[in-house]
C-alpha cells in the first residue's frame, strides 16, 4: 500500500520529526514496500480471535502507597540541555 | 593462556584458588581490546571511558569477572545512549535492575559499552551511531544485530561475559553470527527495569557467553522478580546451573516444518540436521511438528515493534535530556525545538521504525493494522502452546543464512527485517530461547542452532543445549583475528 | 429562535494519595521545583510505571458513590502527544475500558431532583507544571505523575446554573469520601465544559465548543453563561458555530479561540504494554463499599430527623465531612433535647470564626467537648451570647479553655437584682428623656437604657435580667 506525500508529511508532524525532501522520498518507498508486505495479514480470519495486548496471564500489580526518597537535584538537573537554577528551561510557549 | 581467552566458570576457579586476581583479568581484556578493537569495533566511546571500579563483594557468584554491557542498559554515572545521536552524553542517575544484581554479586561492570544498532532497530549493528562492528571471523561481514558489539566482544575474546537485548533476535541472531551462547529469557523472567525499552511487550535482557555454563551463571544473576517491573514475574529462580546435565534421554524435540523451506541456506539447513541428529544419538526424539502462523510472524512483529517503539521514542525530545537543537527563528520555536532535534538526532533506521509505527497507530488505521496484529499474536502464541502441550522444546536454525556482508542489506529494509524470521516468534509467544554453535559454513562462518521451550522452561533449554556443547567442540573454536 | 442548553462537564480530580500513581514520589504541595521526582515520573529512559493501589481504591469507591458499574477487568492506555509537561510525551490514562461506567448524580436545581448521568470514570496521571516567562517557559515536574481522576458527565445539564449545582454537589460528596481536596483554586478540581445549543425539540445536537481555564465553580457558570449567549447570537443571526476550544478570560469575562489547539489531536491511543491487566474482584468492591462514610445527603436527613434541625441549618452543617463530624458528637453530646442554642451557636459564631480564618472549623483547634463546656454557660445564663462569642475568640486564639477564660477575666454576668439595683438606678436618674421615650412607647429607648446599664457594669450585667428591673421601675415609679 502506497502512502501519500501528505500522510508521510502528517506523519511526521505527529511524531515530530524534521525530514527532508530526500528523506521523504526514500521513505516513502521503502514504506510501501513494507506496508505492502505488511498487508499479508489482511489473508487471515480473525474475527473470531481476541487480541493479546499483554502476553503473561498476570493481573493486579500494585504498590503501596507509601513515599520513598525522590531523586536529588543534581541527578535531576544532570543532563539538561538548558535549566535555570531548578527548573528545565523550554523555548517559550505562547498559549 | 591469556585470561581472556578463558570462561568466567574457569576464571572464577582460579580467583578462588588466589592464582589470579581480578585486576588480572581487567588487564589481559584491556590488552586484548587494545590488540584488536580497530578491527572489530565492538566496544563505543572507548576514549572517553574510565576504568572499571575494581572493589567488589568477595563472596559473590560472579566476584571478579567483568561483564560488557550493551549500551542501552543503563548504569548510573556512566554514559548510557544506545549508539544514538539523540542521546548522546545521557549518564542515568540510575543503575537498571540487572546492574544492580551483577554488581551486588561482585561482577565488575566494564565501563565501555557494547556496540549496537541504534535503539536496538535493526540486525546487524550497521545502525549505530559509531559504525558498523565487524565480525570476528570475518572482518568483512556484520556481527548480527542489534546486540552485535556484545556478540562479536565474547566471540573475540575482548569480553568474559557481557549483557544484550533482544526483541526480535537482538541476542540469539548475532550469537548464530559469532559463534557464541545467547540466550532471550522468557518474558518477565528478567527485570526491564533500567532498559531503554524499544518494544516494551516484547524486550527481554539476556546473556551472552562463551559457552552454556557461563550462560547459566549469569541467567542466575540476572533473572527473578523486580517490583519496579510491572511485567516482572513473581515466579522464583531455580539454580540453573543444575540443569547442566548430560543428557536428553527421552527428550522429545519438535521441527516445524515452516522453517525448512525455500530460500534457506543449503549448508545451514545440512548443518542444523546434523546437529538434530546428533541430539537424536543421544536418546532424544525428533519429529516434525507445524507452527502454521510462521509466515506472519514477521509482519506482525513489525507493526507492534514499531508502534510500540513509535511511543517509547517521543520521549527522546530534547527538553530533559540528550541532544537538543535550538530552532533558527524565534516563532514556533518548541516545534522546530522538536522536529529538528528529532531529525538530527535519529538515524535513518529509527525514522523509519518511528514513522511506521505512527502511521499503525494512527486514526483511521488502527484496526487494520495494530489491532489485527494482536490478534494475529494471538494465533502465533497457540500455535507455539499446541507444540509444547506434546514436545519439550522446538529446534530450529537461528538464522536462515550465516552472516552477511557489511552493507549489503542495509539499504533494503524489508530484506533486512525478513531475516529475522526464524527469531521474531519466541518473542511474539513470550517464550524463552537459547542459540549455540553447531558448526560453521566452508567459508568459516558459524552457524546457530536455536532451541525454543515453553515459558519458565529455561532449565529445559540449557539441559539439551549442554549436552550438544558437552558432545562437540564447536564453542571451544575461536576467531584468528 | 428558541435553543435548548446542552452541556458536560469534565472534571479532573487529584487524588489525595501519599504518592504519585505511578511511582513513589511524595505528593505533598508547595516544595521546591523539581524535588518530588524520579525516574518514572520524570519519564527517564529506562523507567517503568508501577500503580499505586490506594489510588485504584480511591477511584473504585467514587465509581461506587456515583452509582457507576465498575468494570470486572480494566486496563491503562497511552495517549500520545508532545508537550513539555509530558515528560514521556504519552500521558498514561484510560482509552476503551474506563475503571467505572454509567452512572449518575442527582442534583437539586429550582427545587427539583435532576438525574445527571455520569458516563465514565477514569484513571491517569498528571502533567508537570509550565510556568511562562519573559523569554522562555520553564518546567517543574512535582506534579508530574500525582494520580488524576477523570470524571465525564453526559451532556445532561441543561443550564449554567445546574452546571454549578453539579460540580457543587460533586464537591460535597466527593470531599465526604476524602479522596481528594476538590480544590478548584488549589488545582486540586479542574473543570473543563462543553457547551452547544440545539434548537428547542430537535433530536440532532449543535456543534459544540469546549472552554477551558476556568478557575472556581463561579467562573464555570459565567464562562458558561457567556458561552450559550455568544452562541446563541451567532446562530440567530445566522452564522455557524466552530468545533473549536475556547479559553476563559477572568479579566475581560469572556471566552475566546485558543490558538494552539487548531489542529484535531490523534493521540493514537493503544493498550499500556508496561503495565498487566487489572481485575476487580466483587470482594475487592465490597470491601470498599463498606468503607463509604454516611454520604452529606443521609447525614442531612439524619439531622434534621435526629436533632430536629430545618434543612437550612442540616445543609450548613454538612457541608464538609470533618466538620459534619465536629457537629455531630456536639449534637451528639449536648445534654438538651432542644439543640437550638448549639445550632445558632455552630451556625452563627463558630462557623464566623472559620470563615475568617479561611479554613474548616475542626482547624480551629477547639474540641466539642470545649465547645459545650462553653455553651453551658450560655446555656445557664452566666454569659450572654456576646461575651460567648468574645470568650469563643479567645479559645481558639489562646486555646485556653471556657472554664479559665471566663474565670480569669471574670465574666460571669450579674443577674443578681440586688447587686444590679444600684445601677439600674443610676442609669433610670441620668437618663430621664429616654424613660420618658419608652413610657410614651418606644421600645428602642428601653434598649438604649439597657445598653446604658452594660456600659455601667462593663458589660457584665445579664442584659435580660437588667431588661426585666428597667421595665419594672419604670412601670412602678
Amino acid at each position: 500500500m502506497a502512502i501519500s506525500q501528505e500522510t508521510l508529511k502528517h506523519l511526521a508532524h505527529l511524531a515530530r520529526i524534521e525530514l527532508k525532501p530526500e528523506e521523504l522520498d526514500t521513505l516513502s518507498g521503502q514504506l510501501k514496500d513494507v506496508l505492502d508486505f505488511i498487508d499479508k495479514l489482511k489473508q487471515l480470519d480473525t474475527s473470531k480471535t481476541t487480541p493479546t495486548s499483554h502476553i503473561l496471564p498476570m493481573n493486579n500489580v500494585l504498590r503501596k502507597d507509601s513515599p520513598d526518597k525522590s531523586l536529588d537535584i543534581t541527578a535531576t538537573m544532570g543532563n539538561a540541555p538548558q535549566k535555570d537554577g531548578d527548573f528545565f528551561v523550554v523555548p517559550k510557549i505562547i498559549v | 593462556m591469556e585470561l581472556n581467552t578463558q570462561a568466567a566458570h574457569q576464571l572464577s576457579n582460579l580467583l578462588k584458588e588466589g592464582q589470579i586476581n581480578s585486576q588480572d583479568i581487567v588487564d589481559a581484556l584491556y590488552r586484548r581490546i587494545k590488540a584488536t578493537e580497530s578491527r572489530v569495533c565492538a566496544y563505543v566511546r572507548l576514549k572517553d571511558t574510565s576504568l572499571p571500579k575494581l572493589g567488589y563483594p568477595q563472596d559473590g557468584v560472579l566476584s571478579g569477572i567483568p561483564v560488557a554491557i550493551k549500551d542501552n542498559i543503563c548504569t548510573e554515572g556512566l554514559v548510557t545512549q544506545c549508539c544514538s545521536r539523540i542521546l548522546e552524553g545521557f549518564r542515568p542517575p540510575y543503575d537498571a535492575t540487572v546492574i544492580r544484581k551483577l554488581k551486588k554479586e561482585g561482577a565488575v561492570i566494564l565501563t565501555p559499552k557494547t556496540n549496537m544498532d541504534e535503539f536496538a532497530f535493526g540486525s546487524s549493528t550497521e545502525n549505530s551511531f559509531f559504525g558498523p562492528t565487524h565480525n570476528p571471523w570475518d572482518l568483512r561481514c556484520v556481527p548480527g544485530g542489534s546486540s552485535g558489539g556484545s556478540a562479536a566482544a565474547v566471540a573475540a575474546d575482548e569480553a568474559i561475559l557481557a549483557l544484550g537485548s533482544d526483541t526480535g533476535g537482538s541476542i540469539r541472531q548475532p550469537a548464530a553470527f559469532c559463534g557464541v551462547v545467547g540466550m532471550k529469557p522468557t518474558y518477565g523472567r528478567v527485570s526491564r527495569y533500567g532498559l531503554i525499552a524499544f518494544a516494551s511487550s516484547l524486550d527481554q535482557i539476556g546473556p551472552f557467553a562463551k559457552d552454556v555454563e557461563d550462560a547459566a551463571l549469569l541467567m542466575n544473576v540476572i533473572s527473578g522478580y523486580d517490583s519496579n517491573d510491572s511485567t516482572s514475574v513473581n515466579v522464583s529462580v531455580p539454580d540453573y546451573s543444575m540443569s547442566l546435565t548430560n543428557d536428553v534421554k527421552g527428550i522429545k524435540i519438535g521441527i516445524p516444518k515452516e522453517y525448512f523451506i525455500e530460500g534457506m541456506d543449503p549448508e545451514v539447513k545440512k548443518i542444523v540436521q546434523e546437529a538434530i541428529d546428533k541430539l537424536k544419538q543421544f536418546g532424544a526424539e525428533y519429529r516434525e511438528v507445524s507452527l502454521p502462523h510462521t509466515e506472519y510472524a514477521v509482519p506482525v512483529y513489525y507493526i507492534i515493534a514499531t508502534a510500540e517503539a513509535s511511543s517509547n521514542l517521543a520521549r527522546f525530545d530534547g527538553v530533559q535530556y540528550g541532544l537538543r537543537t535550538l530552532a533558527n527563528s524565534p516563532s514556533g520555536q518548541l516545534m522546530e525545538m522538536y522536529k529538528k532535534t528529532r531529525g538530527d538526532g535519529f538515524g535513518a533506521e529509527a525514522k523509519r521504525r518511528i514513522m511506521l509505527g505512527t502511521f499503525v497507530l494512527s486514526h483511521g488505521y488502527y484496526d487494520a493494522y495494530y489491532l489485527r496484529a494482536l490478534k494475529v499474536r494471538t494465533l502465533i502464541k497457540q500455535d507455539f502452546d499446541k507444540v509444547f502441550a506434546d514436545f519439550d522444546c522446538i529446534i530450529t536454525p537461528t538464522t536462515p543464512t550465516p552472516a552477511f556482508k557489511i552493507g549489503e542489506k542495509v539499504k533494503d529494509p524489508l530484506k533486512m527485517y525478513l531475516s529475522d524470521v526464524y527469531t521474531i516468534s519466541a518473542n511474539l509467544a513470550g517464550i524463552p530461547a537459547i542459540s549455540i554453535p553447531c558448526g560453521f559454513t566452508k567459508q568459516g562462518l558459524p552457524v546457530g542452532l536455536q532451541i525454543l521451550a515453553k515459558p519458565f522452561a529455561e532449565e529445559m533449554l540449557f539441559r539439551v543445549a549442554y549436552t550438544y556443547e558437552q558432545n562437540t567442540n564447536w564453542h571451544t573454536a575461536k576467531p584468528k583475528v | 429562535m428558541e435553543y435548548d442548553v446542552v452541556i458536560g462537564l469534565e472534571v479532573h480530580l487529584q487524588l489525595a494519595t501519599r504518592t504519585k500513581a505511578f511511582c513513589s514520589c511524595s505528593t505533598v504541595f508547595g516544595n521546591a521545583p523539581n524535588s518530588q521526582v524520579c525516574p518514572v515520573c520524570l519519564g527517564f529512559p529506562g523507567s517503568l510505571p508501577v500503580l499505586n493501589e490506594t489510588a485504584l481504591d480511591y477511584a473504585i469507591k467514587v465509581g461506587l458513590v456515583l452509582d457507576c458499574i465498575i468494570q470486572e477487568q480494566t486496563k491503562f492506555d497511552r495517549k500520545n502527544y508532545f508537550y513539555p509537561d509530558l515528560p514521556k510525551n504519552y500521558q498514561i490514562s484510560q482509552y476503551d475500558l474506563p475503571l467505572a461506567k454509567n452512572g449518575y448524580l442527582d442534583i437539586i436545581s429550582e427545587n427539583k431532583t435532576r438525574r445527571i448521568g455520569i458516563r465514565r470514570v477514569h484513571l491517569e496521571e498528571d502533567a508537570g507544571k509550565l510556568i511562562h516567562r519573559q523569554n522562555n517557559s520553564v518546567v517543574d515536574f512535582n506534579r508530574c505523575g500525582i494520580a488524576l481522576l477523570e470524571i465525564v458527565s453526559e451532556p445532561d445539564i441543561k443550564s449554567p446554573q445546574e452546571a454549578y449545582e453539579y460540580l457543587t454537589e460533586l464537591k460535597s460528596i466527593l470531599g465526604y469520601l476524602e479522596v481528594s481536596d476538590c480544590d478548584m483554586e488549589k488545582g486540586s478540581l479542574r473543570c473543563d465544559a462543553n457547551v452547544s445549543l440545539k434548537e428547542k425539540g430537535a433530536g440532532e445536537l449543535g456543534v459544540k465548543s469546549e472552554l477551558k481555564n476556568m478557575n472556581s465553580f463561579r467562573a464555570v457558570k459565567e464562562a458558561l453563561s457567556f458561552e450559550v449567549q455568544r452562541q446563541s447570537a451567532l446562530l440567530t443571526s445566522g452564522g455557524k458555530i466552530i468545533q473549536e476550544t475556547r479559553l476563559w478570560d477572568e479579566k475581560k469575562s469572556e471566552t475566546s479561540p485558543m490558538r494552539s489547539k487548531e489542529e484535531a489531536q490523534d493521540y493514537r491511543y493503544f493498550p499500556e504494554p508496561d503495565l498487566p491487566l487489572f481485575v476487580i474482584s466483587e470482594d475487592k468492591i465490597q470491601k470498599i463499599r463498606e468503607s463509604i462514610p454516611e454520604l452529606p445527603k443521609e447525614k442531612m436527613q439524619r439531622f434534621i430527623k435526629d436533632y430536629g434541625l430545618s434543612e437550612y441549618e442540616a445543609k450548613i452543617l454538612t457541608a464538609s465531612k470533618k466538620d459534619a463530624d465536629f457537629a455531630q458528637e456536639c449534637l451528639g453530646s449536648y445534654p438538651d433535647k432542644n439543640k437550638k442554642i448549639l445550632v445558632n451557636f455552630l451556625i452563627g459564631p463558630v462557623l464566623s470564626e472559620a470563615n475568617n480564618k479561611n479554613c474548616i472549623v475542626v482547624a480551629l483547634g477547639i474540641k466539642p467537648q470545649d465547645l459545650l463546656e462553653l455553651l453551658r454557660f450560655l446555656q445557664q445564663e452566666q454569659i450572654s451570647y456576646l461575651t460567648a462569642k468574645i470568650v469563643l475568640t479567645e479559645m481558639i486564639n489562646t486555646k485556653n479553655s471556657a472554664v479559665n477564660i471566663i474565670a480569669s477575666k471574670n465574666l460571669i454576668q450579674v443577674s443578681d437584682s440586688a447587686e444590679l439595683d444600684g445601677r439600674i438606678k443610676a442609669v433610670i436618674g441620668e437618663n430621664p428623656k429616654s424613660v420618658e421615650d419608652y413610657r410614651s412607647g418606644k421600645v428602642n429607648a428601653l434598649m438604649f437604657l439597657v445598653g446604658q446599664v452594660m456600659k455601667k457594669t462593663s458589660g457584665k450585667a445579664n442584659p435580660k435580667v437588667v431588661q426585666e428591673i428597667l421595665k419594672e421601675k419604670i412601670k412602678n415609679a
